[in-house]
Order: structure tokens, then C-alpha cells, then sequence
């Protein structure tokens, strides 16, 4: 008898057409297509998407928490990214 | 690891805790707070797949066949329940199939309330109000738990499971205007389940160790008797409402306190239950190792379609 675990699998659900595919959870099934047929009873039982993404979980990469000072410090200081950073003058509209 | 470091790290731990920061899988976090919830989580995932074989017992034999369509979308609830909690634990780096086995072993714990037998149809009315609704006192806290993955997942579970209190309500609800046989086939439900339903919180605050260390990670965020505290004050007048009776002679409402006081539970009757003695302890974990035994040739041939397939695709 054969142990082999199905494979982990990362699952992606589009809610509507125009939104993007988000991450709902993991699931076990031994191939893609199994995975799109189990995501399908365990995550959308009540019209919760019009269309699934499947990922084998180790075919992700993720970043380091440990690096995230690194990462996405830098970004804090850089206000000026963002329109509220900016005067505007009394007067001037559609801007 | 230096000692000094293990001690800034589970420093900055409890900081991002008490912000009401997070965790994350690839977090680090203490060993007995990954054990915790390894085992909370766990016991979790088998409280709802154990959970489904007492209701499952009565669906060829549901009275009409809506009730048998609502029944079955409940049961399968429960597994995808099971699913996502099992799907949780696996962040924690427990290892799925050993997870399963220790339910098998006797070496996890389920939810108590599951080794009680489904004697009547009322049963399926007294399960879905008292003890999902117990469950969803419990699980709702649970959506601002500290770890990312336990949380995300209760908030799928409690958006489920308002559904199947309410269905259970409505069952014990017709029931209790019907004949006298079914409402006294009601109020005989109420009764069986009325206290291993009280017993779903677990020890008294005083009897609980663990509950301290659980609050200070905000796993927890309420001790187990003021869930109960809530359950009896939320439930007693939803009985009354439906011209049932609570089990209890102690029980009376104080207009001091705004809470009812109620009669002292028989904890000698839970431990037994816990420890493996209680009505159905061992036909569920039977059942669910012969589920597992009996499921063993689907995974296989699963695995060879799938091998099957990938050979196909490549030539």
C-alpha cells in the first residue's frame, strides 16, 4: 500500500467578474484538476466565486518576515507619494 | 538560540499581541504558544468531523425532504469546517495525517457533546440551537484571535453557521405547536442535551489552567464561564419563547445582577465523558477510523488517476 500524501495546495477565488482573485485557504488533492474540483465543494458552497486559481502550496515563494524592516521601511518615509503631501490652493478645484 | 534572545523575541511577541498585531505562519512564536494552538486547533478540526456522524444518523430518515436537503448542506458544513481548521493546523507545521491519526489514537480530544447519542428526530432540532449555538459563542470571540490563520478561518465558520442554529430552532419551534407527542418529543431533546450543552464551555474559570496563558495571547478572549454566563441568558428566554422548559429547578433570573443564576453542573458526568466513557466515545472513533481505513483505496487510486493523467499530458 502506498503513503503518499495528496500534495498542499493554495487556493485563489475570484468573487465577481472585474475583481481580482484572492486567497481563501489550502486544501489537499492529488493534481490540479482534483484541486479545482475540491476548491470547488470546500470554498464556494454559497456563490462565493466565479472562478478558481490553484497553487501548489511549495511552488510559492514568500518573503522573509524577518526582512520586512528592510523591505517596506523605506516606503514610510516617502510622503510625498501621496497627494495629501501636497498643498493645494483655496480656489482650485478638480485637482 | 542564545537565552538572551529567546527572551527580547518573546518580548517583541507579546508587544505585537497586546498591539493587537497578528501572527503569521512564518512568525516566530514561542514553542508552548505553536503547542497551544497546534492542540486547540486540532481538536477544533475533529469537533466538527466527529460533530457530523450524531446528525448524520438521521438523514435518510429526515421527516420530509426539505428537511433533508437543509440537513445535508449542514452536515457537509461540517466537513468543510474540518477541512479549514485542518487546513490551519498545517500552518503551525503539524503534519496532516498524524494530526488525523492522534483523533484515532484517543491521543486528541473532541468537543464532549459529540458522545452523546441521536435519539429522535428532536434531536436534530436540539443539536442545531443549543449546540451550535453554544459553538458559535464560542467561535465568534475566536474571529480576533491572535493567529492570522485560526482567525480567517473561524470568520468562514461563524458566517456558515448561523444557518444551522437558526434551521435547528425552526425544528424544535414547529415541534413544540405540534401534536403533544412532538412537543413532548421536543421538550425530552431539551432535556438530554440542556446540560452536556452547559458542559461545552468546559471546566469552571477556577478548574481551567490553561485559560490565564490563553487570554495573555488573546487565543482567547473570554473565560468559559462568562461564554456560559452568556449562553444561559441568550438561550433561557428563546425556551420560554417556544413554551419549553429548561432543565433545571435552580435556575432564576436575577434583576440584580441582569443575569440568569442556574444549577450546578455535574462535572463528575463530564470528565467521564472526556476521559472516554461517555455514551458514544468509542462508536465515534470508530466510525472514524473505518472512514479512514474504508476512504484508504480512493486516495490511492486518486494518486494513480492523477499519475495516470501527468503521463498522458507529457507523451
Amino acid at each position: 500500500m502506498t503513503k503518499k500524501e495528496w500534495p498542499l495546495w493554495e487556493v485563489f477565488i475570484r468573487s465577481k467578474q472585474g475583481l481580482n482573485h484572492k486567497h481563501v485557504g489550502s486544501l489537499r488533492a492529488a493534481d490540479e484538476v482534483m484541486a479545482i474540483e475540491n476548491a470547488r465543494d470546500v470554498y464556494t458552497r454559497r456563490s462565493e466565486g466565479v472562478s478558481i486559481w490553484v497553487v501548489e502550496s511549495k511552488n510559492i515563494f514568500a518573503s522573509d518576515p524577518s526582512d520586512a524592516d528592510a523591505l517596506f521601511e523605506p516606503a514610510n518615509s516617502k510622503v510625498y507619494r501621496h497627494p495629501t503631501f501636497y498643498d493645494v490652493p483655496d480656489g482650485i478645484e478638480h485637482m | 538560540m542564545k537565552e538572551l534572545d529567546i527572551t527580547e523575541l518573546e518580548r517583541k511577541f507579546q508587544e505585537k499581541i497586546d498591539n493587537e498585531i497578528r501572527i503569521e505562519p512564518n512568525d516566530w512564536m514561542p514553542d508552548a504558544y505553536r503547542k497551544t494552538l497546534i492542540r486547540q486547533i486540532s481538536q477544533h478540526a475533529h469537533s466538527e468531523v466527529v460533530g457530523m456522524l450524531p446528525e448524520g444518523n438521521w438523514i435518510t430518515r429526515a421527516p420530509n425532504l426539505r428537511r433533508k436537503a437543509v440537513l445535508l448542506a449542514k452536515v457537509q458544513d461540517e466537513a468543510g469546517h474540518g477541512l479549514y481548521l485542518y487546513s490551519a493546523v498545517e500552518t503551525l507545521g503539524a503534519d496532516r495525517e498524524e494530526t488525523i491519526d492522534d483523533l484515532h489514537t484517543g491521543k486528541a480530544k473532541y468537543s464532549s457533546i459529540f458522545n452523546y447519542p441521536t435519539l429522535t428526530w428532536a434531536d436534530m432540532g436540539a443539536i442545531g440551537w443549543l449546540v451550535d449555538g453554544a459553538a458559535i459563542m464560542n467561535q465568534v470571540p475566536l474571529c480576533r484571535c491572535s493567529y492570522g490563520p485560526y482567525a480567517r478561518a473561524m470568520v468562514r465558520v461563524c458566517k456558515e453557521e448561523s444557518f444551522h442554529q437558526r434551521q435547528g430552532f425552526e425544528i424544535m419551534t414547529k415541534l413544540a405547536q405540534g401534536t403533544p407527542e412532538q412537543k413532548a418529543m421536543a421538550q425530552d431533546a431539551l432535556n438530554r442535551f440542556w446540560w452536556p450543552a452547559l458542559m461545552m464551555f468546559g471546566p469552571n474559570d477556577a478548574d481551567s489552567p490553561h485559560t490565564a496563558q490563553s487570554m495573555k495571547w488573546k487565543i482567547k478572549r473570554h473565560t468559559n464561564d462568562e461564554l456560559r454566563q452568556q449562553f444561559v441568558d441568550i438561550t433561557v428566554p428563546q425556551a420560554e419563547m417556544i413554551g419549553l422548559t429548561v432543565p433545571d429547578p435552580d435556575l432564576k433570573w436575577n434583576a440584580e445582577t441582569g443575569h440568569y443564576e442556574f444549577g450546578e453542573i455535574n462535572w463528575d458526568e463530564f470528565w467521564q465523558v472526556v476521559s472516554g466513557n461517555g455514551p458514544c466515545n468509542k462508536d465515534r472513533v470508530d466510525a472514524r477510523r473505518k472512514a479512514k481505513e474504508d476512504g484508504s483505496w480512493v486516495r490511492e487510486a486518486a494518486n494513480a488517476y492523477a499519475e495516470k493523467r501527468k503521463a498522458r499530458k507529457a507523451s
